[in-house]
């Protein structure tokens, strides 16, 4: 079916109807005993089959028209706007240019303004669930992205184990500060010294493997990780996790009802919607720090090296690069980073546990990578939103239930959606949102390059 | 070697006198094959020196010893600097052979990197001098002016290579877009930009035309004029070595056959033999050897 000829524009309406037919058909065929049919039980314990031919018919008729309506209308189109377009240009045009510009600045100006827009829109009740489930939560995979991306985007080293270092940041804070009462401040820059030393010690075994075989390992590393946190119960308190971890202060005021705390000391009705606000413009500056600190390395020779390595590791030995250092400094700086957010995570959930650091979340952070376009900021922080802020929109979808009945749980089809989503994706944008890359220094005018170019290392 | 050439005297050769590379009696054996067998030359400081023979006589694989990608099995490769400091190659990695021992390479298939623009490749083989300069990594990322004095520095070294490969007005394109001479041209500017004390060029000739093959030859002897580079070659282009080099060593089956300037080579009847061919009561051998070296391109 699929295979048949396109017909052209004259658009021959009977020979439609024919092959639109044919595929209600086979649609008969294949959702016949699939929808069309149902066993169930009844009060004897015996299988009855009982006949679904509303549904049936329903499928069937959207399959015929819309294979009527693509045949006839929607290729016809298609074929013509192609031709119309002719060769597509390789230079894009200043608007483009002007949007690729600006872009980035307006977008961190917006998120600063953020959560000003939403409080004075819903009010300081209404904004909770609008900063905490999408800024922050995004905010954490933003950042969580562009360290991931130092590995995967810029050196090439598939690192499928990245929440490892996630988790042994949130773990750091979680007890550090629950046993011996040191600050956040003070725990934030060691969980990226502890996460990053995890790092170097992951990777000088590891590095010397190349491509699959590093990602296998990786992928093992960070199960280790999560099976040494349920099983050293002594320590980590199993799969129970730690809970009531400290929460973070700012100066030493407490975000709390306390007489001393914020709300309070300003003045301001107590609401818990200051913390949210304060912990969404901590992990902002987070995320940015991290987007800052890549951006500065891309420019030095150190971010070039990675660079380099992705695209040829035998050229760079043969330029005197000591390609493990390089490959180390890279894993240590995106473990780093992922140390960073695990102790913001374990901070603002107020607990952690071994769940929250499973395979999904490493496979997670890398389709946001991949689907942002290797090595892009702005693509990866794209990638971000679309995934976390989708996951989050699922769960508002509530009104479908009118439609599908009150068993419909629209949060058990994000995956199915996902999985559509990045094959869509993966077919017209196969290098991510942001395939280009561009150059770090130039002579005369700086030009992207085209993602075609870039290769996406071998490990 | 006199013997094998049967006429060279017994005096020193002039690139027996304070060479830049000793190689002596190396061999390489991958299993049971001799890639290698019992090699030993020098390369003389200054020179341009060919390294020829057929295909699969174990001159890349020389090469690959010299620059570290292979450990020798067996044998010493002794590289010593105007300055006087000597190096042990086959004692160091393969980044250290460039970085500490400056010798530089470039590649039979051309390794560039392709989604970097031509000057960030030079760059990139700066990478070592820019690496001090920005304080590893540290003062870099603070944004001292003293690094930016350093990258200006480096730029302009990558402008002078560009200007002396021809390739300025490509300096911002992404290498993997430049035509294939100019990919071969970029792959020794980024060599050079490393400033070795000896350059390896693997078949720099291959796949040019003959303007740039002539092009090339420029390049290499304004290399030789200007700067303080030892050049040691593979190359099939008899063109190129007959022109521009000052001595010739011949491997046929990882041994050597001759060695000796560029006459003296091209009369010497093993590398006649070798290339053109031998007597009738020879070709049995010389076909099994074919077919040995139809089997190892094969594979």
């Amino acid at each position: 079916m699929a295979d048949s000829p396109v017909i052209k524009h004259g658009s021959d309406i009977s020979a439609a109807v024919k092959d639109s037919l044919l595929s209600g058909l086979i649609a008969l065929g294949l959702f016949g005993p699939l929808v069309g049919l149902r066993t169930e039980q009844n009060m004897r314990n015996e299988l009855v089959v009982q006949g679904r031919w509303g549904l049936l018919a329903s499928v069937i008729g959207i399959i015929i028209v819309g294979r009527f309506l693509l045949l006839t209308l929607v290729w016809p189109a298609m074929a013509a706007r192609k031709e119309r377009a002719g060769p597509v240009s390789e230079t894009p045009s200043a608007a483009r240019q002007a949007v690729s510009r600006w872009f980035a600045p307006a977008s961190v100006v917006f998120l600063f303004l953020y959560p000003a827009i939403v409080v004075s829109l819903l009010g300081f009740q209404g904004s909770l669930k609008w900063v905490d489930n999408f800024g922050i939560q995004i905010l954490i995979y933003v950042m969580l992205g562009w360290g991931l991306n130092i590995v995967v985007g810029l050196a090439g080293l598939l690192d499928l184990g990245y929440v490892a270092f996630y988790a042994v940041g949130a773990y750091s804070y979680a007890l550090l500060s629950s046993h011996f009462g040191l600050s956040f401040w003070l725990l934030l820059p060691m969980a990226g010294i502890f996460a990053a030393l995890w790092g170097v010690m992951l990777g000088f075994p590891v590095l010397r493997l190349r491509g699959d075989y590093l990602a296998i390992v990786t992928l093992a590393f960070g199960e280790i990780i999560r099976l040494v946190l349920i099983n050293w119960r002594e320590v980590t308190n199993g799969s129970a996790g730690i809970s009531s971890i400290p929460k973070i202060t700012l100066f030493g005021i407490k975000f709390d009802a306390s007489p001393d705390g914020f709300a309070r000391i300003m003045d301001l009705p107590i609401s818990s919607a200051y913390y949210k606000i304060f912990l969404y413009y901590l992990i902002l500056l987070l995320a940015l720090l991290t987007a800052f600190v890549t951006i500065r390395l891309r420019r030095l020779p150190v971010g070039r090296a990675w660079e380099a390595l992705r695209e040829d590791e035998i050229a760079c030995r043969s330029l005197g690069i000591n390609t493990t250092n390089t490959k180390l400094t890279a894993f240590a700086l995106g473990a780093m980073f992922a140390g960073f957010a695990g102790s913001f995570f374990a901070a603002r959930q107020g607990f952690v546990s071994p769940e929250s650091f499973t395979f999904m979340e490493s496979a997670i952070i890398v389709a946001i990578v991949v689907l942002g376009g290797m090595g892009s900021m702005v693509g990866v922080a794209l990638a971000a939103v679309a995934m976390i802020g989708g996951t989050e929109l699922l769960r508002e979808l509530a009104f479908l239930k009118t439609i599908f009945g009150s068993n419909f749980n629209p949060d058990q089809f994000r995956m199915l959606i996902f999985g559509l989503a990045m094959v869509g994706i993966m077919i017209w944008k196969p290098r991510g949102f942001v395939s280009s890359r561009e150059p770090t220094i130039f002579l005369a005018e700086k030009k992207s390059i085209s993602g075609s170019l870039v290769k996406e290392g071998h490990g | 070697m006199s013997e094998t050439l049967g006429m060279a005297p017994d005096a020193p050769r002039p690139w027996e006198n304070n060479p830049v590379l000793t190689v002596q009696h190396v061999f390489m054996r991958f299993g049971g094959l001799i890639a290698v067998n019992d090699l030993s030359f020098s390369v003389g400081r200054g020179d341009i020196t060919a390294l020829i023979g057929p295909n699969g006589a174990g001159k890349t694989t020389v090469f690959n010893c010299i620059t570290g990608f292979y450990k020798p099995t067996q044998g010493m490769l002794q590289l010593e600097h105007a300055s006087g400091a000597t190096f042990l190659l086959e004692r160091m990695p393969d980044f250290k052979i460039s970085a500490k021992a400056k010798v530089a390479r470039t590649f039979q298939n051309i390794r560039l990197f392709s989604g970097m623009t031509v000057l960030e490749n030079l760059l990139v083989a700066q990478h070592n001098t820019l690496m001090m300069a920005s304080g590893m990594t540290i003062l870099g990322v603070l944004g001292l002016p003293s690094y930016d004095r350093a990258e200006k520095r480096a730029v302009e070294k990558a402008r002078y290579w560009l200007e002396k490969t021809g390739l300025t007005a490509r300096a911002d394109d992404p290498a993997g877009d430049l035509p294939y001479g100019a990919q071969r041209r970029l792959e020794i500017a980024r060599a050079m930009c490393t400033e070795p004390e000896l350059l390896c060029l693997d078949e720099p000739a291959a796949g040019l035309n003959p303007r740039e093959s002539a092009e090339l030859n420029a390049l290499l002897l304004g290399i030789r004029k200007t700067e303080k580079t030892s050049i040691l070659l593979i190359e099939h282009d008899m063109s190129v070595v007959m022109e521009i080099s000052d001595h010739v060593i011949v491997l046929e089956y990882g041994t050597k056959i001759a060695d000796g300037t560029p006459t003296e080579v091209r009369n010497d009847p093993r590398v006649i033999a070798a290339y053109l061919g031998v007597d009738d009561d020879e070709v049995e051998i010389v076909e099994e050897r074919l077919d040995q070296i139809i089997e190892g391109a094969a594979t």
